[in-house]
């Protein structure tokens, strides 16, 4: 008889946990980061497609999928690093096949040629340039992406991409390149 | 977080001159007496002054001049805009010369915009109005005097003062800090001793802005002179405390000075009106008075030039924009007594080397320093660290700059601001005191900008995948739209096809013209056949042919009849419409025959491009013959690319050779093409023509019959 109150009193104890810990399940859950999502957070956005899906979410689905994780030339090799250390996989270089890493450009319409086509606002990928048919048209600086989409479909080749200005707000300390340059922080008299 | 002290109690030790104490500082030699010996000289107009438009931490003006323009001393070259945009003036009168780029006084020395001019010598000033009666006029007037007369913090950091006098938040103490802790700068110690005074008014003027409990003027105790004259310049006011505070460096930096003085903390990204209290700098109080009471913009500064390379060391008035070698020729500059050329702007501690000679003064610099051999040590000393904690020691702000070091040094940027890299006040103590001489501020900066791109670049990227992602459901919702419209339309058609039976009829009249006219095809066919087979053979089938034919041609005849009682007078509409299809051939063969013709100037334009490579070329062609040329030229250039990409194609190796050929022939070709199209389309519209005549032929004869 002892031994039918045991597992009486453990079945249900264990009926009463299960349910608490349905209950957590549901009640608490965590929304988890999905790892299509934090792929995406890593890439670059610039949505230029080198990588050969149309888009850097495409590319982040298809990694999580168990694409290849070199093929980001806008990324780079920082790119390539972080995606290596999410994916618990070994970095690789960069396959030159999608391109090679370029100093970050804008797109530049050189307006007086333009002749108002439309084929670049429709190539863009993040609405980045400005026009009208017939009416020339010109890009939004701190918009472009500097995917490059926009130069192929000009039918005039009045676009150019041009590398970022660096400005005294952007430039990193690299006093190195100076030959007096270094910040003088110790006086010795 | 340390007990906040009251005002009660921060009043009671301030008169008691016990101050508190910020952790750290280090004792440099003050090397002060090399340049504050001497009155504020003069320096006579430089050739040219190069005035960045951009001179203090904020946004630039909108520049309101042109080039070649006639200004007057204390004109406006640039408006305010925006809130944190502060205008800046001709310091002298002159012509414009340049509106261009410029070397900037920053330690990168990446070009900025900067106003180029040429000083006519007359010094001639604009009109200036003075306010008499500040206490009658707005606050907001007031502010807007200081904005508009260009003041931004003339300490080191050119905050807008602006900004700082439009606080809305209770201020309880006003401190102005006329401590200038740093070593080898005495421009402040200059302006104080010579026009304490005018700093007075201006305290006046901020003490009406910002109403405070107490004012406070600090100054470090090496300067006796200084206090002094600031102590017979303010004992009237029983509300202006003179505090004469310890010297170590860097008690002058804006949140440890408050800390001496109200033992006050200022909260990490915070600013010191969280806490009651406002800073302005003593050149920033002379500057403010100027603008008040004399009505002129800021224009010039005090500026220490000093080192043991200069054979003049001293303090002098510069106009902003003057170039850094006028200045230093004036004080005897020796550049052979340095081992290479050097000059840093602001003090050894927190300055930078400037990369050229021709870096203008702007509103923030408060020192030119050239040191002699040895004077300074140099940067290529550096050593591994030892781990000896000198430098936490010496941190102003309480941070680990030894784990700030190796943390950036890894780039681990995560683990740098956990360390509260931003708290640096990149005084450079640390440094100072470092036995491996590691130039630890240098890092931190590097790390700094590093980390701030990385934000901004994270902030791109998310605003791009926005826009993206906009862009994709936008183009959906097009595409499910236009579907939709379509969808529609076809259901409108049908439901009014079944409405209309005239339509139906339309369709079977149709029908059985196309029956009729296959029948009477198979009929001449097999009459074509006939002579050659057997006759009998022919005329049998022939009799079954004729009368399939007969057969159909009734039906024919039935369809037809009804088709012509609904549509009255068919005949006539359709003779119309070939009259309409041969006049719209017609426009068509027209529009093709102009298209030829500028084809044809097209290709003489490639032709001139490609034979004379000269880029010019184009411009001529463009040039000439007006709008059709302007056509032309995009559409040579598209036809070019074209070219160019087909050769490419087709024939790598000898491309560039070829380019211009495949493009004659390219060109020549499309005109070709056309008329070869225009003559199919012309036959195409001569057989419907035909058939339509036969048709009716057909029904004439069958209505004959």
């Amino acid at each position: 008889m002892s031994l039918f109150w045991a597992l009486f009193a453990i079945g249900v104890l264990a009926l009463l946990f299960g349910a608490i810990l349905g209950y957590a399940a549901i009640r608490f859950k965590v929304e988890s980061d999905p790892l299509v999502e934090q792929i995406d957070q890593i890439l670059p956005q610039t949505q230029c497609g080198q990588c050969g899906y149309p888009g850097c979410k495409p590319y982040a689905e298809a990694i999580a999928n168990g694409d290849q994780i070199n093929k980001c030339p806008p990324g780079g090799e920082a790119t390539i690093k972080k995606l290596a250390e999410l994916m618990g996989v070994e970095a690789k270089p960069l396959d030159a096949a999608h391109g090679v890493e370029d100093v970050k450009k804008v797109a530049f319409i050189r307006e007086d040629e333009c002749i108002g086509c439309t084929k670049c606002i429709q190539a863009c990928p993040v609405d980045a340039i400005l026009g009208a048919a017939k009416q020339m048209h010109t890009v939004i600086v701190d918009e472009c992406t500097g995917c490059d989409l926009c130069v192929d479909p000009c039918p005039v080749d009045c676009i150019d991409m041009v590398p970022v200005k660096q400005t005294t707000q952007s430039w990193q300390w690299d006093l190195k390149q100076t030959t007096t340059g270094d910040i003088p922080v110790k006086m010795v008299s | 977080m340390a007990i906040t002290p009251s005002f009660d109690t921060v009043m009671e030790r301030l008169k008691r001159q016990d101050l508190w104490q910020f952790p750290g500082g280090v004792h440099p030699p003050g090397q002060k007496s090399l340049s504050n010996t001497t009155a504020i000289a003069r320096v006579q107009l430089p050739e040219v002054l190069y005035i960045p438009v951009r001179q203090h931490a904020g946004l630039e003006g909108s520049v309101c001049v042109e080039i070649g323009s006639q200004v007057l001393k204390g004109q406006p070259l640039t408006y305010s805009n925006a809130p944190y945009a502060v205008p800046i003036h001709a310091p002298t009168s002159g012509v414009i010369t340049e509106i261009g780029e410029h070397t900037s006084a920053h330690p990168s020395g990446v070009p900025e915009l900067t106003i180029t001019m040429r000083p006519d010598g007359n010094d001639t000033w604009t009109e200036l109005f003075p306010i008499h009666h500040y206490q009658h006029l707005d606050k907001n007037a007031l502010i807007e005097r200081i904005c508009d007369a260009g003041i931004a913090g003339l300490g080191g950091a050119g905050f807008p003062t602006h900004i700082k006098t439009s606080s809305t938040k209770p201020v309880e103490f006003l401190i102005i800090n006329g401590i200038e802790c740093e070593p080898y700068i005495s421009s402040d110690d200059r302006l104080m001793r010579e026009h304490a005074w005018q700093i007075r008014q201006g305290v006046d003027v901020l003490n009406h802005l910002l109403s405070p409990k107490c004012i406070v003027i600090a100054v470090e105790d090496n300067k006796p002179e200084a206090l002094k004259a600031l102590n017979i310049a303010c004992e009237d006011n029983q509300e202006i405390q003179v505090v004469s505070v310890p010297t170590v460096y860097p008690a002058g930096g804006e949140k440890q000075l408050i800390q001496v003085l109200t033992g006050r903390e200022v909260p990490r990204k915070g600013l010191p009106n969280d806490i009651g209290c406002v800073m302005f700098n003593v050149g920033t109080c002379f500057a403010i008075a100027d603008a008040i009471f004399s009505g002129k913009p800021l224009l010039e500064r005090v500026v220490t030039l000093t080192g043991t390379a200069l054979q003049k060391p001293q303090n002098v008035w510069a106009l902003l924009g003057t170039p850094v070698s006028h200045l230093l020729s004036y004080a005897g500059y020796m550049p052979h007594n340095q081992n290479e050329q050097q000059v840093i702007m602001g003090g050894p501690m927190m300055g930078f080397s400037i990369t050229s000679l021709d870096t203008p003064v702007v509103k923030i610099t408060n020192c030119l320093l050239a040191p002699a051999k040895n004077e300074l040590p140099s940067a290529a000393d550096e050593r591994a660290c030892i781990r000896c904690g000198f430098c936490t020691d010496a941190c102003p702000a309480s941070l680990l700059p030894q784990q700030l070091y190796w943390y950036s040094k890894a780039k681990d940027h995560d683990k740098t601001q956990e360390y509260n890299l931003f708290d640096c006040i990149e005084c450079g103590a640390c440094a100072y005191v470092c036995p491996s001489e590691i130039p630890l501020v240098h890092y931190y900066r590097k790390a700094k900008a590093e980390i701030r791109n990385q934000r901004d670049e994270n902030d791109k990227s998310e605003k791009a995948k926005q826009r993206f992602e906009a862009r994709k459901a936008r183009l959906l919702e097009e595409k499910r739209l236009r579907e939709e419209k379509h969808r529609l339309a076809a259901e409108q058609r049908k439901q009014a096809m079944a409405k209309d039976g005239s339509a139906q009829d339309k369709i079977a009249a149709a029908l059985a013209r196309a029956k009729a006219k296959k029948a009477k095809t198979a009929a001449q066919t097999e009459a074509v056949e006939q002579p050659i087979d057997a006759p009998q053979k022919s005329a049998e089938s022939s009799t079954v042919k004729d009368k399939q034919a007969k057969v159909a041609a009734a039906v024919a005849r039935a369809k037809a009849k009804k088709a012509e009682q609904t549509t009255s007078a068919q005949s006539q509409p359709a003779s119309e419409k070939l009259d309409k299809q041969a006049k719209v051939a017609a426009a068509v063969a027209r529009a093709k025959a102009k298209k030829a013709r500028k084809q044809a100037e097209a290709e003489q334009g490639v032709k001139q491009e490609t034979d004379v490579i000269d880029p010019t070329a184009t411009d001529e062609t463009t040039a000439a013959p007006g709008k059709k040329a302007k056509v032309a030229a995009p559409v040579a250039r598209a036809k070019a690319k074209k070219a160019a990409q087909k050769a490419a194609q087709s024939e790598p190796a000898e491309a560039e050779n070829d380019a211009a050929s495949v493009a004659e022939v390219n060109d020549k070709e499309p005109p070709k093409e056309k008329t070869a199209e225009q003559i199919k389309r012309e036959k195409v519209a001569k057989a419907i023509a035909k058939a339509k005549a036969k048709a009716k032929q057909n029904k004439s004869g069958e209505n004959a019959e």
